[in-house]
């Protein structure tokens, strides 16, 4: 009995800390005045927050009797493609200079985002020869 | 003293006001946003917030059926964000 109760503020407690990290991601996402410096909010809401309501979900179900690890799936995936999506929007953040931009790069047209692959010039060398 | 399930129950609706808070202010940087960068952003993060929705209400009802609707929601919102982004860097996206 004493356990049960442990659990169920186990699970409010995850949903708070939840709650308290995708709320004030958005907000850093509203209130923030650079694109890059806005890109920085969100990235937690998709690791802490989601995180912790994920696991509160699943402390939750056990509790409920019908005990299942599902959400660490869910989990997993989101950990590992919210990096990718993170570096794409910075990305699109240097092509379209929405942000204060770095040095110009020596080769380059634009940072990172049309690089080409050292093969694929000696291959358009040969081409134009 | 207050029973751990309704210590349980308010933490579930402040979790519910506070996601909806989220999404709401997550739409308003989609309204405004000066840069395409924010747009996509934004969008990323409605997603994020909707998957965090979903699981806060198979919580509250109990069920274990929104488990798939949540895990294909987010490989959607990642393919969906990749495709954007790739779309304003190439100009193309399968190319």
């Amino acid at each position: 009995m004493i356990w049960e109760v442990i659990v169920t503020y186990a699970v409010a407690i995850c949903l708070i800390i939840g709650a308290a990290f995708s709320l004030i991601g958005s907000i850093g996402l509203l209130k923030f005045n650079d694109s890059m410096t806005r890109l920085h909010a969100p990235t937690k809401v998709g690791t802490v927050g989601i995180g912790a309501l994920l696991l509160a979900s699943m402390i939750h179900s056990y509790l409920t009797g019908y005990g299942a690890l599902h959400e660490l799936l869910i989990m997993a995936f989101l950990f590992v493609t919210a990096p990718i999506s993170a570096n794409f929007i910075a990305k699109v953040n240097l092509h379209r200079r929405d942000c204060d931009m770095p040095p110009a790069p020596p080769q380059d047209e634009t940072w990172s985002t049309l690089n080409v692959p050292e093969a694929d010039l000696e291959l358009q060398e040969q081409k134009d020869a | 003293m207050m029973l751990a399930t309704d210590m349980m129950n308010i933490a579930l609706w402040i979790a519910f006001g506070a996601i909806a808070i989220a999404q709401i202010m997550a739409m308003i940087r989609l309204v405004i946003g000066p840069g395409t960068g924010d747009r996509i952003l934004a969008l990323d993060t409605m997603v994020v917030n909707a998957i965090g929705l979903i699981v806060l209400l198979g919580i509250a009802q109990g069920t274990r059926i929104y488990f798939e609707v949540t895990l294909v929601i987010a490989m959607l919102g990642f393919v969906s964000t990749v495709a954007y982004a790739r779309f304003v860097l190439r100009g193309d996206i399968i190319e």
